[in-house]
């Protein structure tokens, strides 16, 4: 077997990947894995922007970074850790200056300075953006700046285990798809920038590649999760296929509109309106379709988010990604007819546990991005800060780890590296002389389950109902078989070995939303709809324990300058 | 009520790694409701009826790239394509052409992404950075706009007649990200790394019959930027024959 072995091993080159491969470039040996081309990663498709007080917005003069904590720190209702908040829109204004630096193409203001437009939740419109291609954008320039830096990458590549051993990590095992080849990687310092868990929804707005494998991945080697039942269902969905709407259009002015033609989010938030944070906008919507006052499809029920009163000049200007959408894919021209939506699943909150440095309980192992919950989102994150995360967070991994290999890191032990590439050897022989049942179908009834279970509004008997068919989904994956033993470009069996990952994700997020009796950000649960700070102002964190069932534990929220009060938009 | 119709889809099937196996059409018939997109599709093939058929996807948004080919002759992304747009029941898939499949619809970019790295796809500044943000009109910005859009698909690196007779030329979408470059007012490239565009290998390879234009599914138009850097190219001549300056 082939061994490969390298200072850093980087896994994911979205922003966050991408970011921490240009931080360590030119002092280490380091390796970007992706599953996909990095220009593939999913980080391409967000849209509306990235969040920071620069105050160049006539409306934004006296922004600063504290406000912009406070946002997100009440956003986060107060779930988030106020320090890791202060660090990230500290940064903020660094990050986007040095973006653009990198050659990053912004929309501008007619004083020539970047762009900013309102976002929800935000006092203030801080949000930059190059029109509604903010992270195509963002992607491309950190990936053009890897290329002029020679970053080390190795495209679809999958990882499929994390080496550790009594709490240090020693590499990765990992799967060339072209190639059909398991390698394994020794590696000093691991990062893990794998992205979100869409996929285990059944309505989601990600990428098919966003299964959530590397947070299993991460968890199944010993590394505890955090927060897991908050999960973001964003409110505006294309009705069908579920393709992301960008908050941008409600920025720029968009209406939500029932089938009484009432603007109805001035019944929940009557001063943000349809710029509430995307928890409460999400269920006002999700109300109105149970109380009926919803517009019939035949691919489903929906509300409208109405654009036609903006006009084509401006749908044009700010939005021409999302007319295209609309025009593709649903034959809609929004500058002439509302677009069909619902809420669905959008973003991970919850994720690896990590600190405000990116590092993890295991020694030589960190995390960034959307895999990862530092956590900078708490119950709720706001638009236009995810991007902000995967490229502050991703820069900061790079300081903490060039501070971890400067101080005299273990040496990887290699064997214990291949010694997990044999098991990956097993799984696919078990796999391909497997029994009956078929990856698609399991991910399918789980996808289903969690959408009808455990979505916007949650209950004690559907979040156990969940459980239980999460329970029986497992049992049935051990006879889970694959049609070829062929092993390059083999999707379905890259598929069946990520379906164990997604299960145990699944199982980490229903597990923590049947125990969480409060409602707190994302977290609604109808059976105790109030948030509860006495009980639940705490953290979620779930270990594997005897390699089937979570084991949960509590941890302190750190708060530093703002006291938790009632969330009023 | 929906109503599904049946369709016919015959996909290539090759795979690299059997030399000795000539690629083949394998036929698979398939029920199909209104909406559903050329990705939706494989999908289902793949997950219901042959799972070695091979693919790359993600996004299914067409924003990300991955699922460019040839579908009943036309090169565009799986993902935004309307199985029912054809007028016909039969659905014909294959290979982006220009490059070696590996298998079935999965062909090797490597050469695409050699071509993309040829023409330095950064910014290039000679001028220190200022504090804030460098400054840029909304003019300025809008110069670049179109090429910005750019998905790096290959959708134009495998309709371009001239790859297909010149695996040496860079092909459209690689001279687009250097019109993108030389376009943007931040920018402050050296002449000279003009000039390594400035043969047949470059900008005057180019036939000019549009091909790249037709199989853009966003709407980028790559022989702009060709024209745009012959013209720089021109000009830079007359200027050195001429002494005369910028």
């Amino acid at each position: 077997m082939m061994t490969v072995s390298h200072d850093v091993v980087i896994v994911g080159g979205g922003l966050a990947g991408l970011r921490a491969a240009v931080g360590l470039c030119r002092k280490y040996d380091v390796a970007l894995l992706s599953k996909v081309h990095p220009i593939r990663s999913h980080s391409i498709a967000a849209q509306g922007g990235i969040n920071a007080a620069l105050a160049n917005n006539p409306d934004s003069r006296d922004d600063t970074w504290e406000k912009h904590t406070f946002d997100t720190v009440k956003g986060s209702d107060y779930l988030a850790d106020q320090d890791a908040v202060e660090i990230m829109c500290r940064e903020a204004p660094g990050i986007v200056y040095e973006m653009e630096h990198w050659g990053c193409p912004f929309s501008r203001f007619p004083d020539g300075s970047i762009a900013q437009r309102p976002f929800g939740g935000a006092g203030y419109p801080r949000t930059c953006y190059s029109t509604d291609l903010t992270g195509h954008v963002l992607l491309n320039t950190l990936y053009e700046r890897a290329v002029m830096m020679g970053v080390t990458v190795y495209p679809e590549w999958y990882v499929t285990a994390l080496a550790t051993d009594d709490g240090v990590c020693h590499g990765v095992v990992a799967f060339d798809l072209m190639n059909g080849q398991i390698v394994p990687i020794a590696a000093k310092a691991t990062i893990f920038a794998t992205g979100g868990y869409g996929r285990v929804y059944f309505y989601s707005t990600n990428a098919l590649i966003n299964t959530g494998s590397g947070i299993g991945i991460a968890y199944k080697a010993g590394v505890p999760l955090k927060d897991m039942e908050f999960v973001q269902f964003h409110p505006t969905g294309l009705i069908g296929t579920n393709i992301l709407m960008t908050e941008a259009c409600r920025g720029e002015g968009g209406y939500l509109v029932n089938n009484k033609g009432e603007r109805f989010m001035e019944k929940y938030a009557p001063k943000a309106m349809e710029l509430a944070p995307r928890d409460i906008v999400s269920r006002s919507i999700q109300t109105e379709i149970n109380e009926d006052r919803y517009f019939e499809h035949p691919l489903g029920k929906y509300i409208k988010l109405d654009l036609t009163h903006l006009g084509e000049k401006k749908i044009l200007a700010k939005l021409p990604g999302i007319r295209k959408i609309c025009l593709d894919f649903i034959g809609i021209d929004p500058i002439l007819e509302p677009i069909p939506i619902m809420p669905c699943q959008h973003y991970s909150m919850g994720g690896i546990d990590t600190n405000a440095r990116t590092a993890t309980e295991v020694q030589g192992f960190f995390a960034a991005g959307e895999c990862a919950c530092v956590s900078v989102h708490g119950g709720n994150r706001l638009g236009g800060n995810s991007l902000l995360e995967t490229i502050v967070f991703g820069k900061i991994a790079a300081g903490a780890i060039d501070e971890y290999l400067s101080s005299g890191a273990a040496v990887p032990k290699e064997k214990i590296v291949i010694r997990r590439a044999g098991d990956l050897e097993a799984r696919i022989a078990a796999l391909v002389s497997g029994g009956t049942e078929k990856t698609f179908v399991l991910h399918g009834e789980l996808a289903k389950t969690m959408s009808a279970n455990v979505g916007i509004f949650r209950q004690r008997t559907e979040t156990e109902k969940a459980l239980e068919e999460i329970g029986r989904i497992k049992e049935r994956y051990r006879n889970v078989g694959i049609s070829s033993p062929s092993r390059h470009m083999n999707y379905e069996l890259m598929n069946a070995i990520e379906l164990e990952y997604m299960l145990d994700v699944a199982h980490t997020i229903a597990l923590g939303a049947f125990l969480r009796e409060e409602s707190r950000g994302a977290h609604f649960r109808t059976d105790f709809p109030k948030r509860d700070d006495e009980k639940w102002l705490k953290h979620t964190i779930a270990r594997m324990a005897d390699g089937t069932n979570p084991d949960i534990s509590f941890r302190d929220v750190s708060i530093t300058r703002y006291k938790p009060m009632e969330r009023v938009y | 009520m929906i109503t599904a119709s049946a369709y016919t889809f015959k996909i290539l099937r090759a795979d690299r790694k059997k030399p000795d196996d000539t690629p083949r059409f394998q036929t698979y018939r398939v029920k199909v409701i209104p909406g559903l997109t050329v990705l939706g599709v494989l999908n289902r093939i793949r997950d219901e009826i042959d799972g070695t058929l091979s693919f790359r996807s993600s996004c299914r948004s067409a924003v990300c790239g991955s699922c460019a080919m040839v579908i009943n002759g036309r090169i565009d992304l799986a993902c935004r394509t309307q199985v029912a747009s054809f007028g016909t029941n039969t659905i014909i898939l294959e290979p982006l052409p220009n490059m070696e499949i590996v298998k079935d619809l999965v062909v090797d970019m490597t050469p695409f992404w050699k071509m993309y790295e040829t023409v330095k796809p950064w910014l290039i500044r000679k001028s220190t950075d200022p504090e804030k943000e460098i400054a840029q009109s909304e003019e300025e910005r809008s110069r670049i706009d179109q090429f910005i859009n750019c998905i790096l698909c290959a959708c134009c690196y495998g309709a371009c007649p001239v790859i297909a007779r010149d695996p040496e030329y860079l092909g459209p979408a690689a001279l687009a990200k250097l019109e993108r470059f030389v376009l943007d007012s931040r920018d402050e490239r050296p002449d000279i790394l003009l000039d390594d565009v400035n043969n047949e290998r470059g900008v005057w390879g180019c036939d000019t019959v549009l091909k790249c234009i037709e199989a853009c599914p966003k709407d980028v138009r790559p022989t702009d930027s060709i024209v745009g850097l012959r013209k720089a190219l021109v000009g830079k001549k007359v200027r050195r024959l001429f002494g005369t300056k910028k």
